[in-house]
């Protein structure tokens, strides 16, 4: 079980956080179809560090992307995300 | 073995029974302990040949001696005799042998051997399959381990969080320096040992310098936490350890409730200090009671004070058995040969005469006790009679725990052993893991059919050169084949050996010949003990709505529906729960009911880019609502098809209140979090879940808008009306909105004061005639509507368009999924479309498959069934290739695993009301 650092409450385990999708398959609301389902259906899957959509769901519920190595499972950033990280 | 191998000494308190034999133990002895000075060498019968077996070893490692321990739902089969320790009244049972150990009629299985070698199952398996069945009850028979218990298990499992600066795992001189010298230095420390007392090897080579029970006691007083009869059983992510602590021995009656508690921890630094387990001799039935680890022996006359063998041979390649021979002699026993595989070794004790290149080739017993051992010495055969030899092929390096953080391990030539290397994770190995002494590869010199490799699944020598020859090159592949450490104790003592013999075979190194990886847990785990509370129908909580209280009065039937209970029926006079749901819904369709709502899923979105927001999400329009209406609307996924439905309502200018489904309400809260959070951070709105905050009350019938009229003191709002208002004295939202068909109102209430809500409603309802309705009432109400529900109709592979909901699209689009609505997949006429059926005969059996005659495959299927309200008639709901198109076609229902059929018309869904009239301005 990963531990993350969340931005905002410090270091908590994996249980506490959902995990959403990885940064490049966020589908812009106004990608054509063809767009959509490559970001859906094609990832990049790469074999070391990959970014990540993850939220504190069972925590302080914020959003945040990590930065996550897919072998090693180091997480070498946890940036925040969400209109309080956009100021 | 004849009489026995510990004198009494009047220590002998602690009564157990094994077979059904009273025997007598010492404070501290364990099973295997115990068994041997009471002079019981045989002690269980092999998995596949039921070979007789004796003790091998006296740790964690044991194959062959596992045994069943305790009675009914305490008990615990496949437990290893050296990793139990014995408690007044114990009750052990040999296991795999009928009609007793000493008679096992299944031995014979031992004569048929080379028939049931490496891929015996396999070849089974592709041979013809009467074969199979001829053989397959038998086998299952023969084969096993102990039995699982069939009465649940009484005792209860505990679960604890922890967390330290440093987990020391394993107490012999190097964890325990290791764990002390942390805890001096200020730092959180735990410590973690498997066995019942510290000190690791200490326990069987004493040293004077160093006393472990002292350095525990240093330890504790410093703040550390040490665990005894703990297994740190798995390493994960990010220095994750899970541990298995017993808090008394299997099959023991727990005085607090709890057998065992599994610890999650999460540790800054991990120390593993984990040793060496000693690697056994291939040799002519070196499997036989009699034959025993070298350090093993050691340990039961040093530790325990039992000599198990009187006339000892001992075998090594190293130089660690000689102070096995020097046990033995100081015990008492006689070291008849020491047969050394190198052409030199240390001194050996006084009067041991020690045979260099000398390897043992058989051993030969008779009633289960040795008798004899025959060695290869420089190229002649020697024998010596003997009751034991003790043995050493070298020594593995525990390093499941570091390859399971991820390690890596390294070869080291001069003890044939695999080390532990770098580790990703913050972790280390110390003490003799990193150093196992030096131990040469010694070529086996018995034959290769009786010399066992996994004891405990039976294979053999001869079991990996049949897969070699048969072309499995693979070590995963000799693995699966022969079964090859796949048993309990996932090949602790015979992995490396295996691996010898393959990288023998192929002419290549060990390191070359590659390795299996190590998984946990390290020892078996108890499942009761992952299951924890959950075990006790605790797995989830039960969330109660604020009215429970209230329904419980009535006694409902409830319904689990997400996470909660809400009433599916309130029978009256002993009705079943079809006479009272349909009592209620007829209640609802002629004077009026009231139902408990609170489940859904409730979403308040405000400010001025809410309406933005909910376009985004829904797949409707939002923006042209005006204050005080609402609508129907819908969700999809990005791949464009119907993940949820509900309402939304424009409360005021900048203020909305979105319901969704009870069920999909968790995954709604996340999905509406993302867009809001992930896609449109930019966005002027606030988002809150107010699913809990509002109990919601449905009423619903003819004489609903009366009866809500003089609650509220005012007029009612119209059809996709809001207003707010007052009832009972109670601050409500007052929702003009329709599931049932008739004309109908929610009342949203703040959760606290619901119950007086509930209770206006209900009594002037009741006085009108009317009555509370439940789940199932509502599920008749809906189906002869025709709404679709989430779960049911919305499956997750129907589009708007299939549900009949394409005309309420947004026409401007970008909402969430209208790219993916427009693939022309999406778009052919074919797909399932959602129709009603009207029975032409019986009621409509719910799941049937949908077909035009006998035999045809299947054209759709029905997603929910009925009967009509008021008038009699079977109606149901279903999915059809191209249904929309094939209205008054007439099909047949078949639902073979109910062994039920209805010829059936394909109808439009909506069967009460098509127009709407019933509840429109």
């Amino acid at each position: 079980m990963y531990q993350i650092t969340c931005p905002h409450c410090g270091p908590r385990a994996q249980t506490e956080f959902t995990y959403e999708r990885t940064t490049d398959s966020v589908v812009d609301p106004a990608a054509d179809a063809h767009t959509a389902m490559q970001a859906l259906y094609t990832r990049a899957n790469p074999m070391g560090l990959d970014e990540e959509i993850w939220r504190h769901t069972y925590g302080c519920r914020a959003w945040m992307v990590l930065t996550r190595h897919r072998v090693t499972h180091v997480i070498e950033a946890v940036k925040a995300i969400g209109p309080e990280a956009l100021a | 073995m004849s009489g026995p191998a510990r004198a009494p000494s009047g220590e002998e308190t602690i009564p157990f029974t094994f077979d059904g034999t009273t025997y007598h133990a010492r404070p501290g002895d364990t099973l295997a302990a115990a068994l041997l000075a009471n002079g019981v060498g045989l002690v269980a019968r092999s998995f596949k040949y039921h070979r007789p077996r004796g003790i091998m070893s006296a740790g964690i490692e044991e194959p062959n001696a596992l045994v069943t321990v305790g009675k009914g739902g305490r008990t615990e089969p496949n437990t290893r005799a050296t990793d139990v320790f014995v408690y007044p009244g114990m009750v052990a049972m040999s296991q795999n042998r009928w009609p007793s150990l000493s008679f096992d009629i299944a031995s014979i299985f031992g004569l048929a051997a080379p028939a049931l070698g490496a891929g015996f199952y396999y070849k089974t398996f592709f041979g013809p399959a009467k074969h199979w069945m001829l053989y397959e009850g038998f086998i299952r028979r023969a084969a096993g381990l102990g039995n699982a218990p069939t009465e649940p298990d009484p005792d209860n499992f505990s679960q604890r969080a922890g967390f330290c600066d440093v987990l020391v795992v394993g107490s012999g001189p190097a964890g325990l320096k290791a764990a002390l010298e942390a805890a001096e230095a200020g730092k959180r420390v735990m410590l973690v040992e498997q066995d019942a007392v510290p000190g690791g090897s200490l326990l069987r080579d004493p040293d004077p310098a160093i006393d472990p029970a002292a350095m525990v006691e240093r330890i504790k007083a410093l703040g550390g936490e040490v665990l005894l009869r703990t297994t740190a059983s798995g390493y994960w992510d990010h220095n994750f350890l899970t541990l298995t602590q017993r808090l008394v021995e299997p099959g023991a009656v727990p005085p607090h409730g709890f057998a065992q508690r599994l610890w999650h921890v999460r540790a800054g630094r991990v120390v593993l200090a984990t040793g060496l387990i000693e690697r056994p001799v291939p040799f002519a039935n070196n499997d036989h009671p009699g034959v025993m680890l070298s350090q093993a022996v050691r340990s039961y006359v040093r530790r325990w004070g039992v000599l198990p063998g009187k006339r000892v041979v001992v075998a090594t390649n190293n130089d660690d058995a000689y102070l096995t021979a020097q046990a033995l002699v100081e015990a008492g026993a006689e070291v008849v040969a020491l047969l050394d595989a190198r052409a030199s070794g240390p001194a050996a004790p006084a009067g041991v005469s020690v045979h260099y290149d000398a390897r043992p080739s058989s051993v030969t017993g008779r009633k289960h006790a040795l008798r004899n051992v025959t060695a290869v010495i420089g190229g002649s055969e020697q024998s010596f009679e003997a009751d034991l030899i003790a043995v050493s092929g070298g020594f593995v390096p525990v390093s499941h725990l570091h390859m399971q953080a991820g390690g890596k391990l390294v070869w080291n030539e001069e003890a044939q052993a695999f080390i532990p290397g770098e580790t990703p994770q913050m972790c280390e190995t110390i003490g003799s893991a990193l150093s196992p002494p030096p131990a040469p590869a010694v070529a086996p010199a018995g034959k290769a059919k009786k010399s066992f490799v996994d004891f405990q699944n039976d294979v053999s020598l001869a079991d990996i050169d049949l897969a070699w020859q048969e072309g499995y090159r693979s070590v995963e592949h000799l693995k699966r084949y022969t079964t090859l450490g796949m048993a309990t104790d996932q090949g602790k003592t015979s992995n490396m050996v295996a691996l010898s013999r393959l990288a023998e075979k192929q002419g290549v190194t060990v390191p070359q010949a590659g390795l299996t990886t190590f998984r946990p847990p390290f020892t078996p785990v108890t499942m009761g003990l992952l299951a924890g509370a959950g075990a006790r129908n605790a797995g989830a909580h039960v969330r109660r709505i604020p009215l429970h209280v209230l329904h419980k009065a009535h006694d409902p039937i409830w319904q689990p529906l997400g996470y909660w209970f809400r009433p599916r029926a309130y029978p009256v006079d002993g009705e079943s729960l079809a006479q009272a749901a349909l009592r209620e819904a007829r209640t609802v369709r002629t004077v009026a009911g009231l139902s408990d709502v609170s489940t859904l899923g409730k979403f308040e979105v405000s400010g001025p880019d809410a309406a933005a927001l909910l376009e985004l999400v829904c797949a409707t329009t939002v923006g042209k609502l005006a204050v005080g209406r609402g609508r129907y609307t819908f969700m999809l996924r990005e791949d464009g098809f119907v993940s949820d439905d509900g309402t939304v309502w424009r409360l005021a200018e900048n203020r909305y209140l979105l319901t969704s489904s009870t069920g999909g309400a968790d995954r709604m809260a996340h999905h509406i979090s993302y867009v809001r959070n992930s896609l449109r951070p930019d966005l002027k709105c606030s988002v809150v879940n107010v699913q809990e905050h509002y109990a919601g009350i449905a009423l619903a019938g003819p004489r609903a808008r009366s009866i809500l009229s003089a609650l509220i003191g005012a007029e009612p709002p119209r059809h996709m009306g809001y207003v707010p208002g007052v009832l009972a004295g109670v601050p409500v939202h007052v929702l003009a909105a329709s599931y049932s068909g008739e004309r109908a109102f929610e009342i949203h209430v703040e959760a606290s004061h619901a119950a007086a809500v509930w209770k206006a409603i209900e009594a002037a309802t009741r006085a009108e005639g009317g009555a509370p309705y439940g789940l199932e009432a509502m599920e008749l109400l809906r189906i002869e509507k025709g709404h679709v529900v989430v779960g049911g109709e919305v499956d997750g592979r129907s589009t708007p368009q299939d549900l009949g909901l394409g005309g309420m699209l947004n026409k401007a689009g970008g909402f969430i999924g209208a790219a993916g609505l427009t693939r022309p997949a999406l778009a052919l006429p074919d797909r399932n479309n959602l129709v009603g059926l009207v029975s032409l005969d019986g009621p409509i059996p719910e799941g049937g498959m949908l077909i035009q005659r006998a035999g045809q495959s299947p054209q759709g299927h029905v997603t929910a069934a009925a009967r009509r309200i008021l008038e009699g008639g079977a109606i149901a709901l279903a999915l059809l290739e191209g249904g929309h198109k094939r209205h008054g076609e007439e099909m047949i229902v078949s639902s073979p695993t109910r062994g039920e059929k209805a010829r059936v018309r394909v109808t439009s869904p909506h069967f009460y009301d098509p127009a709407g009239e019933r509840y429109r301005d």
